[in-house]
């Protein structure tokens, strides 16, 4: 069984060696057959690394103990869910799933693009197989998953796997990484057309045009894993918060703001041919980012607490990056010319400039989250002294750009392109920048002091009415001309420029994501060793521990407090946090009880025993707001799945009107998209 | 080329705001990363600097009194004299389920006068996401469980 596994991957790293061969020697000498040949191989390499993984799975889910990767992250009481999961639970594995997602990708892109770009495909598929050769060197030589345990010549097997890790045997960490990766391997195909459009000169966007709906996709998986990832700290680390800028976090985040950025840059290129070079480097950097945030999760360069262990998987990962971007950028050099711009910025005030300035602050913090990653690094080579930096050094960088963002993504979709008149600056931002200090005095009269929080809650009015407004404008208009009552006209507008409009809505989330996390700013906790019987308070909240109740199961033992909440002195909830010792690991874990409520979480988790006598230490937090975060993101997605739409402008007009203006319409249509 | 001009200068403010955040998020926050034998090296130096020290948790050694909890971290490592430090722990969140007997921890605090550490952030590595130093488990041995020792990073 392992032997057909190891077999298959061996296998695979041949052929796509063959793929990336074929593929350039067939573009170059225009070998249709070799061509055609790379394009099977690409199917033969997803084919090999789903037999290999399937295997994996199954030694997992039929618990064949012989395989060490079996035996460290599975064991038999495990529910089946968890066995399956574990398949990205540990390194070997996880790099795995990243090879065979990988390989997924690119049976994708070679089947749906087969007809078509015939010029562009082949280069497209030596970036893909470089890239899947590089991680099938790691899945062969470096980390492989098949190795059994061994005495002499003879393989024993082990009674029992020691199970996985008991952080990660909840839901959310179940779907959290593959999102992830789904995130991180996707952004090649971007990539991969960037390059392969850089290779063959192609005069136009196509690229662009072709990747828009995958750079879309893969960003909303990097969000869905990000925001999965933030609600799984949440819940189950049990120290009551969501994001803590660990360097894992970090990585994560990286590619995610160069992509946001790219999204919006790419537009610049498509309505007016700017920023052809910086839209290059866009794309090349997160995909960059997106292997160097592999390897800092895998290689140990800086502490983290959910790093991998230690390994010399990052001296591939170093060489694999120094190869690509250094080639990369020397591409983008020798082809500058096919990337010049073809307008000029008009003035400071436009749309032009609005993405501009997004573009600006989005690599700023990009750089600062990556400066502050790896300064401990930094510091250490320059001074010799290892110096890190903490939470506070991100907030405070992070959260002027952050409120500067949510300013930028109320003006720019109202500004014009080219140049904005006062006049029209004067109609479209009177209401909004009324009605936002209208509520930071409104919010001031009412106590709050913290500077940033006001400016947040009044930013985030400030968008939703510049935004309301538009969604009014607009559907006012195909109400009266078409005779629909407001919520249809509402659906027609959002569905005549779902860009246009599914972005607003994108906006929307954000937005309400950004009043969760200003919520933080007002977090309270307590820590109490209560006995049985004893109450104490937090915030509104009066908390009483009426019991206490142990028990167990074939995969963990556990305590239950049970938690009485009263609020002037009535009883509204009994909450329950857990403690659990996972037998076959032995680690313990908490299971908080959370009253998941819109305008604050009670968040209470059983820290420890008492130290004396029966009770409980709890530790009582009240996160306001938290839960509009994980609201925000159905915005995100909803909003990014209408993007996904195609638009239907060209039913939207009658046959005559457009016979007659067939040009101006489509034209005018162009420049009105978003 | 006068919007360009703008834009230049919009953009040296913005990045300069930025750069001064930026400057004083590193002072405010800047930590020492010590291991126990290099902290003690430093001796009185390590006074009023803000540290963090890494090490293994001693066996036995963790005590809870109240809210303060004391431990022994030791750094392990072959042919050196073990150096141990005692840590008090004071700060106001519970300790991590990671935290326990031999499981590798990171304390954030000070130097006391006395030689002894004071902690206000305890991290500790939850040990079975982190595998096996390469090498430690020899696919030849037969692994008694939890001999995977949690590894250096």
């Amino acid at each position: 069984m392992e032997n057909v596994g190891a077999l298959s991957l061996l296998l695979a790293f041949s052929v796509a060696i063959f793929a990336l061969f074929s593929s350039i020697v067939g573009a170059w000498r225009k070998n249709l057959f070799l061509v055609a040949a790379s394009q099977r191989a690409v199917y033969l390499v997803w084919l090999l690394i789903t037999t290999a993984s399937g295997l994996l799975l199954y030694g997992l889910i039929e618990g064949d103990y012989r395989l060490q990767y079996v035996a460290l992250h599975a064991n038999k009481a495990m529910p089946l869910m968890y066995k399956i999961t574990a398949w990205w639970g540990g390194q070997e594995g996880s790099l795995l799933f990243w090879s065979w997602i990988l390989s997924c990708y690119g049976a994708v892109v070679v089947f749906t693009n087969r007809k078509q770009y015939k010029t562009l495909m082949p280069w497209v598929i030596a970036v893909l197989m470089s890239t899947q050769i590089f991680f099938l060197i790691l899945n062969n030589f470096v980390v492989p998953p098949f190795q059994v345990w061994a005495i002499g010549k003879g393989i024993i097997a082990l009674p029992d796997g020691q199970g996985l890790n008991p952080l990660l045997q909840t839901p959310s960490m179940a779907i959290h990484p593959p999102m992830l990766y789904l995130g991180y391997v996707g952004f090649i195909v971007p990539f991969a057309f960037a390059i392969a459009s850089l290779i063959t000169k192609q005069p136009g966007d196509e690229w662009i045009h072709t990747t828009r709906r995958w750079t879309l996709v893969t960003w909303l998986f990097q969000s869905a894993g990000i925001t999965l990832g933030m609600g799984w700290a949440y819940y189950v680390l049990g120290w009551g918060g969501y994001w803590a800028w660990d360097p894992v976090e970090n990585a994560s985040v990286l590619p995610w703001i160069t992509a946001t950025a790219f999204l919006h840059s790419v537009m610049m290129q498509e309505k007016k041919g700017m920023m052809k070079v910086w839209n290059m480097v866009l794309v090349s950097s997160t995909f960059f980012l997106c292997i160097f945030g592999t390897m800092l999760t895998r290689s140990g360069l800086v502490q983290s607490v959910h790093a991998f262990g230690i390994s010399s998987i990052g001296n591939y990962f170093a060489t694999f990056l120094a190869i690509g971007i250094s080639a990369t950028i020397w591409l983008i050099l020798d082809r500058l010319d096919f990337l010049k711009s073809e307008s000029h910025l008009e003035s400071v005030v436009s749309r032009e400039s609005s993405f501009l300035f997004n573009n600006l602050v989005l690599l700023a913090s990009c750089f600062a989250v990556l400066w502050g990653t790896l300064f401990p690094v930094i510091s250490e080579a320059v001074t010799g002294e290892k110096i890190s930096v903490d939470a506070p050094f991100f907030n405070k960088v992070n959260i002027p750009i952050g409120l500067f963002l949510l300013f930028l993504t109320g003006v720019g979709p109202l500004v014009a392109w080219r140049r904005s008149s006062t006049e029209s600056l004067k109609r479209n931002f009177l209401w909004p920048t009324i009605s936002m200090f209208a509520l930071m005095a409104g919010l001031f009269g009412a106590g709050i002091r913290n500077e940033y929080a006001l400016l947040s809650f009044g930013l985030c009015l400030f968008v939703t009415v510049t935004i309301l407004s538009e969604f009014v404008k607009g559907s006012m208009a195909i109400a009266s001309k078409e005779g629909m009552n407001p919520l249809m006209a509402t659906i027609e507008l959002t569905h005549r420029n779902t860009r246009r409009y599914g972005g607003y809505l994108v906006h929307m989330g954000i937005v309400v994501m950004f009043i969760g996390f200003t919520g933080a700013a007002f977090n309270k906790d307590v820590i109490h060793e209560a006995s049985l019987g004893q109450s104490f308070n937090i915030g509104r909240y009066e908390l009483k521990v009426t019991d206490l109740k142990d028990g167990e199961n074939d995969n963990h033992a556990w305590m239950k407090a049970s938690v009485d909440v009263f609020v002037n002195g009535e009883k509204i909830d009994t909450l329950n946090p857990e403690r659990r010792i996972y037998k076959a690991s032995r680690q313990p874990a908490s299971e908080v009880a959370i009253r998941r409520r819109l305008g604050e979480d009670l968040f209470l988790n059983f820290a420890a025993m008492a130290t004396q006598g029966q009770g409980a230490v709890i530790q009582a937090y009240v996160f306001p707001l938290v839960g509009w975060i994980w609201v925000g993101f159905m915005g995100v997605l909803i909003g990014t799945l209408i993007c996904l739409v195609p638009s239907k402008h060209k039913l939207s007009f009658p046959r005559t009107e457009v016979l007659a203006t067939a040009t101006g319409v489509v034209k005018g249509n162009q420049h009105a998209k978003a | 080329m006068k919007p360009y001009m703008k834009f230049g200068l919009i953009i040296g403010i913005v990045v300069a705001t930025l750069g001064w955040l930026a400057v004083g998020g590193v002072k405010e926050t800047s930590t020492y990363y010590k291991t126990v034998a290099e902290l003690k090296d430093m001796g009185d130096r390590a006074q009023g600097k803000r540290l963090r020290v890494g090490g293994d948790v001693v066996k036995g050694s963790i005590h809870r009194n109240g809210k303060e909890v004391s431990f022994h971290l030791v750094q392990a490592e072959p042919n050196t004299q073990p150096h141990l430090l005692k840590v008090t722990y004071t700060g106001s969140d519970p300790l991590p389920d990671t935290f326990r007997d031999d499981a590798q921890a990171l304390a954030d605090g000070h130097m006391n006068a006395d030689g002894t550490f004071n902690a206000n952030k305890i991290q500790a590595k939850c040990a079975s996401k982190y595998e096996a130093k390469p090498g430690q488990i020899k696919p030849g041995s037969e692994p008694a469980y939890n001999t995977a020792k949690p590894s250096r990073s």
